[in-house]
């Protein structure tokens, strides 16, 4: 069970999450509809972790991503999931640089849909894992041509889903293949990409996306 | 459509019969009774001021003489509308602060000032005495014939009258040939009267100084029109935009997420598959919307800034795009957005047109103006006209006072060059 700190100020996506959340047994602590009230929450109740909007009020630009920042500026433990109803890299990058990246999520707002899916990522982001979402992954691949261009499509295929945090078992059920083919892709992977090799998902996640933000 | 100006009205068939002719000749007789009694002020002015500047009275009533110009220009452009309403802009800057002191030493210092002087001098001297012989000869022949009868008849009592001093008519008849003579000549004169008339405004156009108004007003005031205008559209696309954001995209969240939840229940068939379905197509909905948000006004460019916009679209562009911008400072908004969408129709035709493999955008604002470079290593041969997009480009840029460069020869590279003040010149508060 998670205690979470929810900031969302919809309030039909607000009642609809903690629903969500409550389903799945976790415990919503506080649900808020600012950035302001969000940085008292934590505050107050210490989370386990923080789910935040990125368009608040009062300036409905930003606010709750940099609240998420500023948060992990004080708290570089805290995971924070962030949802969006549009990715930018940019957002991206701002999170991953707070802290070390670990335990930071970011996805599109449409993901909490596939609801077993999006508890599932929640998980991850509380056990320090990273989630970035596949639109954003996309965006890095595309941006980032010339020493992905020695990949296949297959490969690249794994390489997104492992940046979703995935571990092999996940990526080879996602793409129906053996899990021993999966690890044979990421190693392919690495040795193209000039990566080495660490056993923890997470800490290739991170190697990959530094890689593709160079 | 009927004639807007006396010369337009002299070329028209019509000229007799309307008003014309008579404007025409109030024009000219108003501007003789002004000019001579112009005449009798400057005079009195200058002997009395001259006379009495050695005991200092006359100072006053020399400065007074050296201002005459302004009343009498001012009188000058309102009298311009008796033969066209086409206004002379008054040139005269408003003083800087309140008060007799100031509002003299901006007007002493103004050019338009001994402008008008030197108008007003011509006029009293020479322009008047020509306006008084053209419409008083015309008035003095016409009326003349026209009254022979009368005159015949008050005068004599019917025995003998002088027509126009010239010839004497002893009858009758002769003298109503006198007066049907003044009736034909009237319309045969009010032609010549007509062109002086012209012609005198004329004269006044080109001696008086005028503002920065008339035509060059108008063209500034279709500027900032045109950039309230873009402002206007461009407000409406960001209050789409989060319109769009706010509602249907945060009910479709919350759909897919009750449906998605729904779903979790594991309904039996044929349920389950209608849930499913309904799920995915929701899903498919929220793309859809997330790209139209998008494509109406990007939020990264509102939040964030144009260099960051602008990386975002090269992300999603097919062809790999490198991005050096180097923006130290936000742009105003109206710069942003033109720039912005520029840039996404430039990349756009290089992914549809070129054929290139890569493209570069590097740009930098030197603090006055920002320049921007699309390049790309495709096949060239790209204009601006042609229903490319550019041309859309090029008008929005216009609109900011900007510019857009185009070489893009056989072979490539094309070169995209747009160019825009940092802060337009119409730029609405």
């Amino acid at each position: 069970m998670l205690r979470v700190v929810l900031a969302e100020d919809s309030v039909l996506l607000r009642e609809g999450l903690v629903g969500l959340l409550e389903r799945f047994g976790h415990r919503v602590a506080a649900a808020v509809g600012t950035a302001g009230e969000l940085t008292a929450a934590v505050a107050e109740h210490a989370p386990d972790i923080v789910v935040t909007d990125v368009r608040m009020p009062p300036g409905f630009s930003d606010e709750g991503l940099r609240a998420a920042v500023a948060l992990r500026e004080t708290r570089p433990r805290l995971p924070v999931l962030v949802l969006s109803q549009y990715v930018q890299r940019a957002y991206a990058e701002e999170l991953l640089d707070s802290g070390d990246g670990e335990g930071v999520g970011y996805l599109l707002k449409e993901r909490v849909g596939k609801v077993e899916e999006f508890v599932d990522a929640l998980q991850r982001v509380a056990e320090g894992g990273t989630v970035v979402d596949p639109e954003v992954v996309r965006q890095l691949l595309r941006h980032r041509r010339d020493p992905l261009s020695r990949l296949t499509a297959r490969e690249r295929e794994v390489l997104a889903l492992m940046a979703e945090g995935r571990s092999n078992a996940s990526v080879a059920e996602a793409l129906t293949v053996s899990e021993g083919t999966v690890s044979k892709h990421f190693g392919s992977i690495l040795t193209k990409l000039d990566l080495s090799l660490t056993d923890a998902t997470n800490r290739r996640v991170l190697a990959v996306l530094a890689y593709l933000r160079k | 459509m009927s004639p807007l100006t006396l010369r337009q009205a002299l070329v028209r068939r019509r000229y007799l019969l309307g008003a014309w002719p008579w404007r025409a000749a109030l024009y000219l007789l108003s501007g003789a009774l002004a000019g001579a009694a112009l005449l009798v002020c400057v005079l009195l002015l200058a002997v009395v001021g001259g006379a009495l500047a050695v005991v200092l009275v006359g100072l006053p009533l020399l400065l007074m003489l050296a201002l005459v110009g302004i009343p009498v220009a001012a009188a000058e452009r309102r009298r311009l509308r008796m033969v066209g309403p086409i206004p002379l802009g008054d040139p005269h800057r408003a003083p800087e602060r309140a008060g007799l002191a100031a509002w003299l030493r901006t007007r002493l210092q103004e050019q338009a000032t001994w402008r008008e002087f030197g108008y007003a001098l011509l006029f009293a001297g020479v322009l008047w005495p020509l306006e008084a012989l053209l419409v008083g000869g015309v008035l003095a022949v016409c009326g003349g014939l026209l009254a022979t009868p009368a005159v015949m008849a008050a005068v004599t009592g019917g025995e003998e009258v002088r027509v126009l001093k010239l010839y004497l008519a002893d009858s009758y008849p002769q003298a109503f040939a006198a007066a049907l003579l003044g009736l034909v000549l009237l319309p045969l004169l009010a032609y010549p009267l007509g062109w002086a008339a012209v012609a005198r405004a004329a004269l006044t156009r080109a001696l008086l100084p005028s503002a920065p108004d008339g035509r060059d007003a108008r063209i500034e005031e279709l500027g900032r029109s045109r950039m309230r205008l873009v402002d206007a559209f461009e407000a409406e696309r960001r209050r789409i935009e989060r319109d769009l954001h706010d509602g249907a995209q945060q009910r479709l969240v919350a759909l897919s997420m009750t449906l998605g939840l729904a779903r979790l229940e594991s309904p039996a068939e044929p349920l389950g598959g209608l849930l499913a379905r309904a799920h995915e197509e929701a899903g498919e909905a929220l793309v859809e919307i997330r790209e139209l948000i998008r494509g109406i006004h990007p939020r990264v460019l509102t939040d964030r800034g144009l260099a960051a916009a602008v990386e975002d679209v090269a992300d999603r562009s097919a062809v790999p795009v490198e991005v050096d911008l180097d923006l130290p400072e936000r742009l105003p908004q109206p710069v942003e957005a033109a720039v912005y969408f520029a840039l996404c129709e430039a990349l756009a035709n290089v992914a549809r047109h070129s054929g290139a493999s890569r493209a570069w955008v590097t740009g930098r604002d030197d603090g006055g103006r920002l320049t921007v470079e699309v390049r790309d290593d495709g096949a060239g041969g790209a204009a601006t006209t042609g229903g490319t997009g550019l041309q859309g480009i090029t008008d929005r840029l216009s609109v900011l006072d900007g510019r857009l460069l185009l070489s893009s020869p056989p072979g490539g590279p094309t070169v995209l060059r747009l160019d825009v003040p940092r802060v337009p010149a119409h730029l609405v508060e």
